[in-house]
């Protein structure tokens, strides 16, 4: 196809050094360049949320992004989510809400909502509906969820 | 709805304790089989047409292609029944000169990248000379029509009929015949992973391992090794974590067997990650059925006879191993629900057409019929001038076991009980005061109410009786205590997101007396778990949890022997808990992990009374039991934009003893919004030349949290003779009630216009058309 470039990936903190063809998904760098599989792919055309990322603070879906756009920037997925051992308050509340079944979307759903709630920590419970209803979510019905992240925000607004 | 309480005390059946399976799952260390590396990857080259003979295949110079012809001694997928007049037709792995709907793997490229096999499949001609497709299996029940498959002329693959010999009596007698024509179109299961398969070969034992995203590893790995011919021992399938099944998962991918068959050809590792268009146009689909249902009334609203007639659109293949015969044949089974009718007559046929295979799909039939029987009894109410809660109070069964018209014995259940405490808890004299108020005002709301029975948990005798070649039902857990005093439970069932590993490890816990983040729940690996049927018909916790029960009750046992032995006290004062064993009444104790050491290292003490180590098996195989429900939703319909929204969702239910509140809660209401999604969004569409249209999840609308409104739960829990641990099962409860509650709420919405809408999904061009139809005719 076409020649491949090299970019550097800042995936939590550490560099990752990869050589992609500039059509490479961001999605696809951060699983299969740099190892980190804990971001999923649902759909590859931007509905399902699956891949959400957070890119210089902002959630982003990785499979709409191309990896050669990332360089350079700070990209955070759920593996640096917690701080060390310690959980993120969204990783405790999804455990003590049953906010998750199969697991497969969860990794979106948690940077989504931790995009949204460090940039908007005073978010409405409305608003906070809307941003949700972004990733796609099969198993759980959403409920808890939706209660999961309002305990985490709560939390977090209380630090 | 319930969080997490760890509660206190000795005893984990009940309580909501954290999911044993999350810290992974949050974390981003899940383990699905996308994220295996592989030396070589496949793409698949899909067929375009839906009907037609394949004349050539191209590809460009230097591709690896496999086609049909490479694939000599490979027998195709055919599933087999032995009732019910079922045609055995074989889906063979790659198309075999003729094509029969859009998606059938024609060839796969295999390359050492997704994206360059991606590139090269864009480059492969394949010339099709097309044939007449039938897309709708009443197109394909003409007279004349085309057949699919040279094994059954006209069609028709499995037809079931059963007419009760009081039928015609009751039937003539009636007061008042009401009938209902509907449609419930085709769905995709749509769980948030894609499939995906990785097929490893090892050059030392000659083994190939499958990892697959499957909801059965034992039926795959059987199934894969009948049809290439080769030892089951020389395949081991694992089903890591799976994310999310629904019953799309359950039915043996033709994709997997190549995967199988290039590994062993290339001696290496070969990988397939589906793409969100493959899975919606070949992934399996599910329901897509006519129902014609006739029910026949005394003066008094009491059902006496109930006439179904049910054509269910199987697609171009039958699914392996329930086989395609599963829909219509639980239809016939099971139309009566919860009613008490006793003469019943039905026809139930499965057709195939040019369309994507069905699979089961949450609920397996039991959503349609809910839907279409729950319809019937609306406006069987609205002919008799009585509320919908009414006529259900007339003809719920009340008396049990209650053995209906088809022969099914109904354990102890709550049918009017839940009834009434939706009732009750709903308001409905408020909201029936809401509602008229509302009408002054131009807006329209609806209520309705479903309520249902879900068969659970049946084992092998339920499955006989289909006359299926393969019988599931039965399930092995093995549970060891190793000598570090760790518990290790092995299961045949293979869960992926029902959380059964903590609910299992809950189950086991209260047995042998110790906390369940001691024990490890092992699955999904042919190598390291017994025989078994996986996860699917909401059977597992009944099934593998009595099976865990019984294993649990011999380790018991033998713990409370060796204690008995090691404490020199009578077995009946030992008791376990807390990791212990005491004897009543003294300080005496001994920790398990002791006993275990025992066990295993100090054997000669036992003098040959005691047998080494401390692994036990139990198996478990019940006739069945029935969960029940009532759902009631309430909508408001917009009748200039024909938009739904559903205000509020309840659910009165009872599943028997719950063993993890918080677990059973997430499944009802996983349920329910596909059960709303069923309802008012989710569509595969076939245009007139057989192409999908509905191949994005920009077409094909499975609901997001704007769409599902807060669902309020209410349990009771009758304790059944049914199950050894008296838990019934409910993970397909919530799909099987809601498409029915939201129909009935739109259609008592629209009451005013005399409107009966009895398609799924309630679309607002559908609902637009009806209220149109409507004010013309009026």
């Amino acid at each position: 196809m076409s020649d491949k470039v090299a970019i550097t990936l800042t995936i939590n903190g550490r560099d990752h050094a990869i050589a992609v063809e500039p059509r490479r998904t961001l999605a696809d760098a951060i699983r299969e360049d740099c190892g980190q599989t804990g971001t999923h792919i649902g759909c590859e055309h931007g509905v399902c949320g699956a891949c959400t990322v957070i890119v210089n603070g902002e959630p982003v879906r990785s499979c709409l992004m191309f990896a050669a756009q990332a360089a350079g920037k700070k990209i955070r997925t759920v593996e640096g989510l917690a701080n060390g051992d310690e959980l993120h308050p969204l990783q405790r509340a999804f455990m003590d809400h049953h906010g998750l079944q199969c697991g497969f979307c969860t990794p979106g759903f948690l940077m989504l909502a931790a995009g949204v709630l460090e940039r908007e920590p005073d978010i409405s419970d409305d608003d906070l509906l809307d941003v949700l209803s972004s990733n796609l979510c099969r198993c759980t019905g959403y409920q808890n969820i939706i209660k999961a992240v309002r305990a985490a925000a709560k939390e977090m607004r209380a630090k | 709805m319930t969080a997490h309480t760890e509660g206190s005390g000795t005893t984990w059946v009940g309580r909501a304790i954290r999911r044993l399976e999350d810290p992974a799952l949050v974390t981003g260390q899940g383990r699905f089989t996308a994220d295996l590396p592989a030396a070589h990857w496949v793409r698949f080259v899909r067929s375009s047409a839906a009907a037609g003979r394949v004349e050539s295949i191209t590809a460009p110079p230097g591709a690896m292609m496999i086609t049909a012809a490479d694939l000599k001694g490979v027998k195709p997928i055919r599933p087999m029944l032995h009732k019910f007049n079922y045609k055995p037709i074989a889906q063979p792995i790659l198309a075999d000169g003729e094509v029969r709907f859009v998606g059938e793997c024609v060839a796969a490229v295999v390359a050492e990248s997704e994206e360059i096999a991606e590139d090269i499949v864009e480059q492969v001609d394949v010339a099709i000379a097309p044939l007449t497709p039938l897309s709708d299996s009443r197109d394909a029940l003409q007279t004349g029509a085309r057949s699919l498959h040279v094994e059954a002329p006209g069609n028709v693959i499995v037809e079931g009929a059963v007419k009760t010999a009081d039928f015609d009596a009751a039937w003539n007698g009636a007061a008042k015949r009401i009938k209902l024509e509907a449609r419930s179109n085709r769905q995709n299961a749509t769980p948030m992973e894609p499939r995906a398969g990785h097929a490893a070969y090892d050059a030392a034992s000659g083994r190939v391992t499958l990892t697959c995203t499957t909801q059965m590893p034992h039926l795959t790995r059987t199934a894969i090794a009948d049809v290439l011919g080769m030892p089951e021992s020389d395949l081991r399938v694992i089903a890591p974590d799976v994310g999310g099944g629904f019953g799309q998962k359950m039915s043996l991918a033709p994709e997997y067997v190549l995967l199988v068959w290039l590994a062993r050809k290339l001696k290496s590792s070969v990988a397939w990650t589906e793409d969100r268009r493959e899975n919606l146009i070949a992934g399996f689909h599910s329901r897509d059925q006519y129902v014609t249902l006739e029910g026949a009334f005394d003066t008094n609203g009491k059902l006496i006879a109930l006439s179904a007639e049910l054509i269910s659109n199987i697609g171009a293949y039958s699914c392996f191993p329930t086989t395609c015969g599963v829909e219509p044949l639980m239809a016939m089974a099971e139309f009566p629900g919860p009613y008490d009718v006793r003469a019943y007559a039905c026809r139930a046929r499965g057709v195939a057409t040019n369309t994507c295979p069905m699979a089961p799909y949450r609920g397996v039939s039991r959503p349609v019929i809910t839907f279409t029987l729950e319809r019937l009894m609306d406006k069987a109410a609205a002919a008799f001038g009585i509320e919908p809660v009414e006529i259900r109070r007339r003809n719920l069964i009340d008396k049990f076991p209650y053995t209906s018209a088809t022969g099914l014995v109904f354990d102890e259940a709550t049918y009017k009980q839940t009834l009434e405490m939706a009732v009750e808890a709903i308001d409905l004299p408020a909201f029936r005061a809401r509602q008229k108020t509302a009408r002054a005002q131009g807006r329209y709301l609806g209520i309705g109410f479903a309520t249902f029975s879900e068969r659970t948990g049946y084992g092998s005798p339920a499955f006989a009786a289909r006359g299926m070649e393969i019988t599931p039902g039965w399930e092995t857990v093995e549970l060891s205590i190793d000598p570090s005093g760790f518990v290790e439970a092995r299961i045949g069932t293979s869960p992926h997101g029902q959380g059964l590993r903590t609910t299992l490890a809950q189950i086991i816990a209260d047995e042998i007396g110790v906390e369940p983040q001691r024990i490890r729940v092992i699955h999904g690996d042919t190598d390291r778990s017994p025989y078994g049927w996986g996860t699917f018909a909401s059977r597992s916790l009944v099934i593998s949890g009595g099976a865990a029960l019984i294993a649990a009750r011999k380790v018991r046992a033998k713990l409370v022997k060796i204690a008995s032995h090691l404490l020199e006290a009578a077995p009946d004062d030992i008791v376990l808990e807390l990791g212990e064993a005491k004897v009543t009444g003294t300080d005496r104790r001994v920790s398990i992990a002791t006993m275990a050491r025992e066990a295993y290292h100090q054997t000669h003490r036992f003098k040959g009374e005691i047998e080494p180590g401390l692994s036990e098996s139990g198996s478990y195989d019940p006739g069945g039991t029935f969960s029940n429900a009532c759902h009631v939703a309430i909508v408001e319909v917009d009748i200039e934009t024909g938009r739904v929204r559903v205000e509020k969702f309840l659910v009165a239910e009872d599943a028997g003893r719950i063993i993890n509140p918080m677990i059973a809660d997430g499944q009802v209401h996983g349920g329910v919004a596909q059960g709303i999604g069923n309802a008012l969004l989710e569509e595969i569409i076939y245009d007139e030349t057989g192409n999908i249209l509905s191949s994005t999840l920009a077409d094909y609308l499975p609901p997001t949290a704007h769409e599902i409104p807060p669902i309020e739960l209410h349990h009771i829990e009758t304790h059944t003779e049914a199950s050894i641990t008296k838990a019934k099962g409910l993970g397909e409860g919530g799909a099987i009630g809601a498409p029915a509650a939201v129909m009935n709420a739109i259609n008592d919405a629209l009451a005013p216009f005399g409107v009966s809408i009895d398609e799924m999904p309630a679309t607002p061009q559908r609902i637009r058309a009806a209220l149109r139809n409507a004010e013309q005719s009026a």
